[in-house]
């Protein structure tokens, strides 16, 4: 991607920047979404629910079926310890998925938001900073709370699960920055199956309800390859307590992801929305 | 963005220009949109792009809203740079977009509030100008309403409400009343003459050409790109059609058929799919002539000629096909 | 008016240009409105319909299951993959059935208006209703038929029976699809739609005995299975999968779907009565 050699005009503008124009008030644009969200709360609350009903189920329900799961780190542990680190894993993409490409694209297609925004004097920096900063705000709001019910039910081993809020923030920074990245592809609703494509197989086999020696070999080189692994891996060993130097690798891929995810949607919404 | 010339206070002089484009171009891939045009925008004039749908109004209206890059020429709005200093036109700038684009997820007043502090308002300033703005666009009742259970007039009065929260210098309407009902643009237009009192210099464009003679002090009629003519409505009027003109209807499928008919009557005639259209500066007395031929039209009308005529006159084509 | 109009009507009727559409012929034009449409997106649809329960089967069935028959030996004395995946047949036609009518009814109803331009023919809301039932029952038919084959190539089903599980699951769907029809004949905006696959899809999915029997769960959330028509689905196509029938229980489960399907219809007429004629 490197600058274009367009007429002067266009040379002058942003291209010369290596990030898109703002006017520091990405602020503006979280308070616009918390204002839209005041009217929905019932969506907050029920979309908090979701991974606690995952949890209750798969713990007792499929707890009873398998007492005990010996995880990929070596600690053996009850069925509802082994899943829940994951699900808030998932639970963080998963929001942070659908803020990044159902939301954006219906704000960006739909409802124009942005065109109105950008008349103003904010600017498609902003507009990047604040909307994902919404979701990261609203993702932490969510796994703290799953959080909290994890430790009442008895699935927290370790003090290092303190870390698996920023952690859990984290994983949904690099896949909102990689959603909207996504997002900026996509030219009608019907391309959002792809994104069902990508995140639902990551959600069923992502070492999610299962540990990693379950697969075969081959197929433990694809799971690893995901970036929803890297997310459950993370979280399970800080909330089991099996913190160790190889946990800096989970991190140093979400974080290569999220960057690329940034670099990318801030390049693409600048040409689409910037015409 | 603490540009200097912002400092300098603003007088109300006449050649005081806000807009100033020159060979200003705008091309997408290989269409050029707008193919080096010049427009100059007075303090406190009602200025009017006039054209059909293509003829690079829109992309005209977006370039001077600082929100799409020139392709070619130059464009000066406030002595501004759009390419440099976008955000501080912006900031001075009201824009009503041809769709609504609110927030249809907030309610009346919610939108008035956000959008003002897109602009660095304080939420106390947004609230205060918000409740003026609420009057004078008459939705005060409407405030705590969901944006979606307005009509569409509302909404459009919401938008310009909306436009005017930063107390803008200029206001950009691109197509004010396409879509509304006879009586809700009339409500617009209303609102539209209070602004300018207020000295509120508008920028719009329309391809209603009453919509034209009523608002705009001066216009530029455009076509492919391109301006065509440029002047006030009446000097326009006056230097490309004739006073009056006579509508001729017949009961015939190709109206070229009875061109003979009406020849040497007029200065002009032009050829509608429904009738003919002969420019005279006496409609009656060529009425006259043409019965003394012993010719019988299904129908007859004199009217004085509008902008319609010129755009007619101009380009061969009608403004609304 | 009515006794002027109903004398043109009728001379029009007469000797109109062709007699009225019969019943057939009304429920017809609407399926086939379904079916042009469906040849155009089928393949958008591959995902959801199909994908899904495939993924779930290889996830839970074998993933999972992998792990429960190793601690456990299994459940009900079989595989986890023979008990779950009839289960996924039952939960796959409540996925489909919730695909077809929540966005779907209302965006015909008020953003494309599609019902209003077919009403504007002599086509009734009835004639309208029905019609499009008719075509989610044939998506609801072509994704469980699809499915149950592929599942079989895995050998997730001990016994042929499991072919009684296909009108079973279509019931089941069928068991959600009136009476959401109803439902989304009733909102405004898609908050709604958000709210019933949180609060309902999901939970249903987890509680209603799909990926460990409902005796484990606590008497409260049993309940919960008892009322609702998914825990009666995966019932029936566990039965119809494992041979295994018991009538009494089997005609219980089969009137609970019954129920559903009958009071959604009363309850979605009057919906689309209220919605449609103004």
């Amino acid at each position: 991607m490197t600058a274009p050699t367009a007429p002067a005009a266009t040379r002058r503008r942003a291209a010369v920047l290596p990030i898109p124009a703002g006017a520091g008030l990405a602020r503006m644009v979280v308070l616009r979404n918390i204002t839209s969200f005041r009217h929905g709360w019932i969506a907050l609350v029920t979309g908090f629910l979701e991974p606690v009903f995952y949890l209750f189920s798969l713990g007792v329900g499929v707890g009873a079926l398998v007492p005990h799961v010996t995880t990929d780190r070596g600690s053996v542990v009850t069925y509802a310890a082994f899943v829940a680190p994951a699900l808030l894993a998932a639970s963080a993409m998963n929001g942070a998925v659908y803020d990044s490409t159902f939301n954006v694209f219906f704000k960006m297609k739909y409802a124009k938001l942005y065109d109105a925004m950008l008349a103003t004097p904010l600017g498609p920096r902003d507009i990047a900073v604040g909307e994902v900063s919404w979701s990261l705000l609203r993702g932490g709001l969510y796994s703290a709370a799953f959080l909290l019910v994890a430790l009442l039910a008895g699935v927290v081993h370790s003090w290092s699960a303190l870390l698996a809020l920023p952690a859990a923030v984290f994983i949904g920074f690099a896949f909102a920055a990689v959603g909207t990245f996504a997002t900026t592809f996509m030219r009608s609703w019907v391309d959002f199956d792809y994104i069902t494509l990508a995140i639902q197989p990551m959600f069923l086999f992502s070492t999610t309800f299962f540990p990693l020696s379950t697969f075969p070999t081959p197929l433990q080189w694809v799971v690893q390859a995901t970036p929803l692994y890297h997310g459950v891996a993370l979280e399970r060993a800080l909330m089991l307590g099996e913190v160790d130097a190889s946990v800096l690798w989970h991190v140093a891929y979400l974080l290569a992801l999220g960057i690329l995810g940034v670099v990318g949607a801030s390049r693409r919404i600048e040409r689409l929305l910037l015409r | 963005m603490t540009d200097p010339r912002q400092a300098v206070p603003r007088q109300p002089v006449a050649d005081d220009v806000l807009v100033r484009a020159r060979g200003l171009v705008k091309t997408f891939g290989e269409f050029r949109a707008v193919d080096g045009i010049d427009v100059t925008v007075h303090r406190g004039e009602a200025f009017g792009f006039l054209g059909p749908n293509g003829a690079g109004k829109s992309s005209t209206m977006r370039m001077v809203g600082a929100v799409s890059p020139v392709s070619g020429g130059e464009l000066r709005i406030f002595g501004l740079d759009p390419a440099t200093d976008g955000p501080a036109i912006r900031a001075r700038l009201g824009v009503v977009p041809q769709a609504d684009h609110l927030d249809e997820e907030l309610t009346v007043e919610e939108n008035l509030w956000i959008y003002g502090r897109y602009f660095g308002l304080s939420g106390r300033q947004v609230r205060e100008r918000a409740r003026e703005l609420l009057d004078f666009a008459q939705l005060t009742e409407r405030a705590r309403h969901k944006v979606d259970s307005l009509s569409g007039g509302m909404k459009r009065r919401l938008t310009i409400a909306r436009s005017l929260i930063n107390s803008p210098e200029v206001l950009l309407l691109d197509e004010p009343t396409t879509g509304l009902d006879p009586q809700a643009r009339h409500i617009l237009w209303d609102r539209l003459f209070r602004l300018k009192r207020q000295g509120v210099t508008l920028v719009l464009t329309t391809h209603y050409m009453d919509e034209a003679e009523q608002l705009c002090d001066r216009l530029v009629v455009m076509d492919h790109g391109r301006i065509v003519a440029e002047g006030s409505p009446r000097n326009l009027i006056s230097a490309h059609s004739t006073r009056e003109v006579l509508e001729l209807r017949f009961d015939l499928d190709d109206h070229r058929d009875r061109l003979d008919d009406v020849d040497g009557v007029g200065e002009r005639v032009e050829v509608l799919p429904d009738r003919l259209l002969v420019y005279v500066d006496d409609g009656d007395a060529a009425m006259s002539a043409i019965a003394g031929r012993g010719i019988r039209p299904l129908s007859s009308l004199v009217r004085r000629s509008t902008l319609e005529d010129v755009f007619l006159h101009l380009t061969g084509r009608s403004l609304i096909d | 008016m009515s006794a002027d109009t109903s004398s043109v009507q009728a001379a029009r009727e007469r000797s109109g240009p062709r007699p009225p559409m019969r019943l057939a012929e009304r429920r017809l034009a609407v399926i086939g409105y379904f079916a042009t449409v469906y040849k155009r997106i089928w393949r958008g649809s591959i995902i959801g319909r199909f994908l899904s329960p495939l993924l779930f089967l290889l996830s839970m069935g074998l993933g999972l299951g992998s792990l429960v028959d190793s601690s456990s030996g299994g459940v009900d004395g079989r595989s986890y993959l023979q008990f779950v995946v009839p289960a996924i047949v039952a939960t796959q036609a409540m996925w489909v059935a919730m695909g077809e009518s929540t966005y779907q009814v209302l965006a015909y109803i008020k953003w494309n208006r599609m019902y209003e331009s077919m009403l504007a023919t002599p086509l009734s809301v009835a004639d309208v209703l029905l019609g499009h039932l008719l075509a989610v029952t044939g998506h609801l038919v072509l994704a469980t038929t699809i499915f149950v084959a592929v599942a079989a190539l895995f050998g997730a089903f001990a016994s042929w029976w499991v072919l009684l599980a296909i009108p079973v699951a279509v019931l089941t769907g069928l068991a959600f699809t009136v009476p959401i029809f109803a439902y989304s004949a009733r909102q405004e905006g898609d908050d709604g739609f958000n709210i019933l696959y949180r609060l309902l899809v999901t939970p249903l999915m987890l509680f209603s005995g799909t990926f460990f029997p409902v005796d484990q769960l606590p008497a409260v959330l049993r309940a919960v299975a008892w009322v609702t028509p998914l825990w009666h689905g995966v019932e029936l196509c566990r039965a119809a999968a494992y041979a295994s029938f018991s009538p009494l229980a089997d005609a219980g489960h089969l009137a609970v779907l019954l129920l559903y399907v009958g009071v959604g219809w009363v309850l979605a007429r009057r919906s689309f009565a209220k919605r449609l004629v103004r």
